[in-house]
This record gives C-alpha cells, sequence and structure tokens, in this order.
C-alpha cells in the first residue's frame, strides 16, 4: 500500500506527519519525494548504501573558437535563454552568449547552429540515495539548486522505493511529497493508493486545497483531507470540514496545535516517538488506522 | 496620478522551505510600502499557489497595457505541434530531436501523438520535419492578473494551470510585466530549483524568510548556498521565533548573513493571517519595523554594502 501525503501549501507540517505515519511501523519504506527539499534525512538519520547520479536535463554552452556570432541560435530559441551581449571592457561587440539561467535543455541550438560551436552538457549534481533506519528502508532524491525535471527524480525516488518494498516484502510505503500542484506532485502520487492532503486553517490554506484537490480529483486514489492546527482558528477550520462534505472529499481528522511537534523535530524524532503519549500522536495513530483501514 | 520615481530596486521574498512565512512577510511589506510616495508593485510568483491577493480584498482588477492585450488578465501561452497524419512520413525524426519524450511514434502500426503535457514548446519538432507535416497551436499554461491596491500601488498575480508542467513561463512573464521601475516585491514560490532561480535572478536583493527547526535551517543552507553562485545581497527574516532552536542564529553569525527582522511565534499573528488580514493594520508597531528593514535594504542596495557577499 502506497501513501502519499502532500499538501498545496508548504509548511501545513506535511514532513512531521509523515514521519509519524513511518514510526507507526515497524518496517516501512519512507520515500522523500519533496526533492527539493528533502528534510525527512535530517530526522531519521539513515545508513545510505546506495547511490544514483540523476541527470537533470541539459544545458547548452558555446565555444567560442567556433562561432561565427550569426546569431541563428538567437532566433531559434524559445526560452530567450541566448542574448545578443556586450562584453567585458566596453566595446560595441555583442556576442551571442547562452543565459544558463533560462536555458531549458532543448538542444535546439546545437542542431541548428552551422559550424557545431554549441554543446550540450548534463547537469549532473542531483541524486537519489536509499538506505535503511530504524524503522525500515529510506529512499530521497537531492535536487541540486536551480535545476527542473523534479517529477522525473521522483519517478526514480518511487521506482527504488517499489523495487525495497518488493524485495523485502514490506507492506507499506509512505510518500512524502511537495508542497504546490506542480509536476513533482503528479509525479507523487500518480498510482498511490491513498493521498493524504495536509492543510492548515488559514483562508491560503483552504484556496490551495481546493487547487490541490482539483488536481488529486484525477487520480483513482483515495484522498483524505487532514487539517494540521486546526484550533489556530476553528471558523476556517469548520469551512474546511464543510468544503469537505459538500464536496465529498473523505475527511480523515484534525489535530491540534501542540508545541510538541517541534520540539520532537529539534530533538530528530517523531512526534511518535519523541511523546508518544500526547494527544497529538494519539490522534495521528486514529487517523493512521482510519486510513489504512478504509473500505 | 502617477508618482514621481524616485527610488528603484527590486525585492524578492523567498525560501528554502514552504510556509515559513513568504507570504506575511511580502504582503506587509507591500503594505507598508504604499505608504511612501513612491510606486509600488507587488508581484505573486508562486504561480502553483498564489494567495497574496487573498490579503488585499478590497484590490480592483485593472487592465494591462496594449503589449499585454490590454486586458485584466493576460493568458500566458505555449505552442505546441499538430502533426498532419496526411503529410507524416514516420520517420521518427521529430521524435528523436524532442528531448522532453512528448512525441510517441509506432512506425509499426504508423501512430504518432503529441504528449502535449510533456511538451516544452522548443520547436524543435518542427525544425526536425523535412515533410511539412507540423504546424503548431497554442495552449494556455496560466495567466497572469493586474490589480490595484491604491494611488500607486498594484499587484500582479501569476497563476499557473492546474497540471501544467512548470509554472516558469507563467512566472517569467509576470515579472517582465512588472517592468523596471519603482519598488517591486517579488514572492517567490518555495524551493531552490528553477521557479526560485527565475524569480531571485532579477532581484537586486533576496529576502530569505526561515524559521528557527531543523528543517527551517537545513532549507535556509540550501538557499543561501544558491544565492552565493548567483551573487545576490541577501539578508534573512526569522519567523516564528522563539519556536525550535538556536541553531539558525549560530549560522547566520557563523556565516556573517544580517539578521533583518524576527517575527515572534504568536497566536495572535498566526490568526490574523489566518484570517487574511494583515498585520501591519493591526498592529502599527510592526508598519515601523517593516519600514526601518526597507531602508536598511534600500540603502544598502543603494550605497553598497558588501558585508554579505564574499
Amino acid at each position: 500500500m502506497e501513501i502519499a501525503v502532500i499538501s498545496g501549501k508548504g509548511g501545513t507540517g506535511k514532513s512531521s506527519i509523515s514521519a509519524a505515519f513511518a514510526t507507526l511501523q515497524k518496517r516501512v519504506v519512507l520515500a522523500d519525494c519533496d526533492v527539493d527539499a528533502a528534510n525527512l534525512y535530517l530526522i531519521f538519520d539513515p545508513v545510505n548504501d546506495y547511490e544514483q547520479v540523476y541527470i537533470a536535463g541539459q544545458k547548452a554552452s558555446i565555444d567560442y573558437e567556433l562561432c561565427t556570432n550569426c546569431g541563428l541560435c538567437v532566433d531559434f530559441c524559445s526560452f530567450d535563454a541566448i542574448l545578443l551581449k556586450a562584453t567585458e571592457g566596453g566595446s560595441d561587440f555583442k556576442r551571442v552568449t547562452i543565459d544558463e539561467i533560462s536555458c531549458d535543455g532543448c538542444k535546439l541550438c546545437s542542431r541548428v547552429c552551422p559550424v557545431n560551436a554549441i554543446t550540450m552538457t548534463d547537469n549532473d549534481k542531483s541524486r537519489m540515495y536509499s538506505g535503511t533506519f530504524r524503522n525500515g528502508h529510506m529512499v530521497y532524491g537531492r535536487l541540486a539548486p536551480g535545476e527542473e525535471n523534479s517529477g522525473k527524480l521522483v519517478n526514480i525516488v518511487r521506482d527504488k522505493a517499489k523495487e525495497i518494498s518488493e524485495k523485502h516484502k514490506i507492506e507499506i510505503t509512505v510518500i512524502d511529497g511537495p508542497p504546490g500542484i506542480g509536476c513533482s506532485v503528479i509525479s507523487s502520487v500518480t498510482g498511490t493508493d491513498t493521498i493524504v492532503i495536509v492543510t492548515e486553517p488559514t483562508i491560503s490554506g483552504l484556496h490551495d486545497l481546493k487547487r490541490t484537490v482539483e488536481l488529486t480529483s484525477r487520480f483513482n486514489s483515495t484522498s483524505w483531507v487532514l487539517i494540521n492546527k486546526y484550533d489556530l482558528n476553528r471558523e476556517i477550520s469548520e469551512q474546511i470540514e464543510e468544503y469537505c462534505s459538500q464536496n465529498k472529499i473523505l475527511f480523515a481528522g484534525k489535530l491540534s496545535f501542540d508545541r510538541v511537534v517541534v520540539e520532537a523535530m529539534v530533538s530528530c524524532k517523531s512526534v511518535i516517538e519523541y511523546a508518544p503519549d500526547s494527544g497529538v500522536s494519539k490522534e495521528i495513530s486514529h487517523i493512521w488506522e482510519k486510513i489504512t483501514h478504509y473500505k | 496620478m502617477p508618482a514621481i520615481i524616485n527610488q528603484k530596486i527590486k525585492i524578492a521574498v523567498a525560501s528554502g522551505k514552504g510556509g515559513t512565512g513568504k507570504t506575511l512577510i511580502s504582503t506587509n511589506l507591500f503594505h507598508t510600502l504604499t505608504q511612501l510616495d513612491e510606486t509600488v508593485l507587488l508581484v505573486d510568483c508562486d504561480a502553483e499557489e498564489p494567495d497574496d491577493l487573498l490579503f488585499f480584498k478590497e484590490a480592483l482588477g485593472v487592465p494591462f497595457d496594449r503589449h499585454y492585450g490590454g486586458k485584466e488578465q493576460y493568458e500566458v501561452k505555449q505552442r505546441v505541434p499538430v502533426i498532419d497524419q496526411s503529410n507524416c512520413i514516420y520517420c521518427g525524426k521529430c521524435r528523436d530531436y524532442c528531448s522532453y519524450n512528448a512525441i510517441f511514434l509506432l512506425e509499426g502500426i504508423k501512430t504518432i501523438r503529441v504528449i502535449e503535457d510533456l511538451c516544452h514548446g522548443c520547436g524543435a519538432c518542427s525544425y526536425a520535419c523535412q515533410s511539412d507535416a507540423i504546424t503548431t497551436k497554442e495552449r494556455s499554461l496560466g495567466v497572469i492578473s493586474r490589480f490595484i491596491t491604491g494611488d500607486n500601488s498594484s499587484i500582479i498575480e501569476a497563476r499557473g494551470k492546474v497540471g501544467v508542467y512548470s509554472p516558469v513561463p507563467v512566472i517569467k512573464t509576470a515579472i517582465k510585466a512588472a517592468g523596471e521601475d519603482g519598488i517591486v516585491i517579488l514572492d517567490s514560490p518555495p524551493g531552490t530549483s528553477c521557479p526560485f532561480i527565475q524569480t531571485v535572478a532579477t532581484a537586486d536583493f533576496v529576502i530569505l524568510v526561515t524559521e528557527p527547526t531543523p528543517f527551517g535551517l537545513s532549507d535556509l543552507k540550501q538557499s543561501v548556498e544558491t544565492l552565493k553562485t548567483l551573487n545576490k545581497s541577501y539578508g534573512v527574516i526569522i519567523n516564528r521565533a522563539g519556536m525550535g532552536d538556536d541553531k539558525v542564529y549560530s549560522y547566520l553569525i557563523q556565516e556573517q548573513i544580517p539578521l533583518l527582522m524576527e517575527i515572534p511565534f504568536d497566536r495572535e499573528i498566526a490568526s490574523l493571517y489566518s484570517k487574511g488580514e494583515l498585520l501591519v493594520k493591526h498592529k502599527p508597531q510592526w508598519r515601523a519595523l517593516f519600514m526601518e528593514m526597507y531602508k536598511t535594504i534600500y540603502s544598502k542596495h543603494k550605497y553598497g554594502n558588501s558585508s554579505n557577499q564574499r
């Protein structure tokens, strides 16, 4: 069973909840798919036994020994990534220059260049790791700054997690997803059995929840909504519950705000490990039972 | 009447970790600066989840100039290929040229499809095709909208369409539409990947918002490393101070990064935010603090102080 924990809005407590879910199991596969800001390894300090380079696309570069400054590549680039730029030193000469930030790696410039002056180099700084931690196995990705295609890295993380769960016959996989509704979120939830959308009782939380539901409704997974820190605004919390019942979205439950969650994180533990008898921990266990025994 | 433009600066508000308070800072800083006799513009670049307008219920939609269609909304589009199967010879060259696996071809049964969701609109397939079988059509990626909130203040919102591969084209269009004049605040998307870089690349100064927790610190470090490679000036705001631990503070001292402001964890602040209310409207002491912070940032930008650029 694959359970993805996501949230439209960032900072709703998704990772703390994923960590708690993971430690309710004796043996679990935990896939940290928030590859842009992977954090769960900080809590679980896994011993990695596998590392894989992830090529996040390519970037163009110009060999000025060959370039005749004809500008054909400038005309073909759809990403405004090739510009005629004044060279340092203040002369009037404008040279064809790649703006690495905007380059999308489509290779078209290297194909149109009449003198083959443009080559593509791999963006090879991103990594996927897998290893073991105190409650089983953990897989996570780390996207190097500035790189895209995080959806593909998420797929690699999930494939590895699947391989591990089959090999070691581990029933439950917990996926900690990224915020937002972009391609990495789509990759994190595609084909999962259950999606838990973590939200908070703020108008931005509710607004983002609606966009997230719009996305998850396209998938066959069973989706649940969980309100974290519900008592920070009971009124909006009720609005969220109402929104869920009106739209026939399963409501997993709500957690009260408790500093013990942050204290647990500071001690590198999940809240289940740090304060098993706290109200939050009991509520999380209850929610876990509910979503894993549904139907 | 447009204000006389005196101050010109672009400030991005960013954070590696989501939910640290970027929107809280952006909206309150923006509202504070509308007091100045300057043109002030807030650009909501979090195109996946744009929330800034929720804090300005009185904002009025206004049209863009003719360059952006002259309407209140400007649709950001991308070209995607259309394959004319009567001309297609199923040679596979377009598929080979596509770097995004957006063309699906089964030569054997003469079937070719464009997977529009994967297409980035680079045009390589059109260039590759030698049988005149590829034309293009437009596909919407999202919209940018413009609103006024006061005499000299407005908001541009970037809103990506649900399910589109990347918010970057919509973000870039919104930043471009903001122009180069006046004070521009960019509410950045979370993370340190492409959408973040696109937003901060154009900024003169970056405010990184973090929280004093291990997650906050880890993501802050990654953001700082990225900004160093981009050669940006930056400073840090610690939100929800008093929760968590003090490792963020030691990191700032060690790296000599200016601490611009601390916002304590306070149920009242959290509650105001949750209702879409501005902190500076309800607690005027914060208005002074935001203004003071802006002045520090502006003079650093204008007169130079490279204490955090090494």
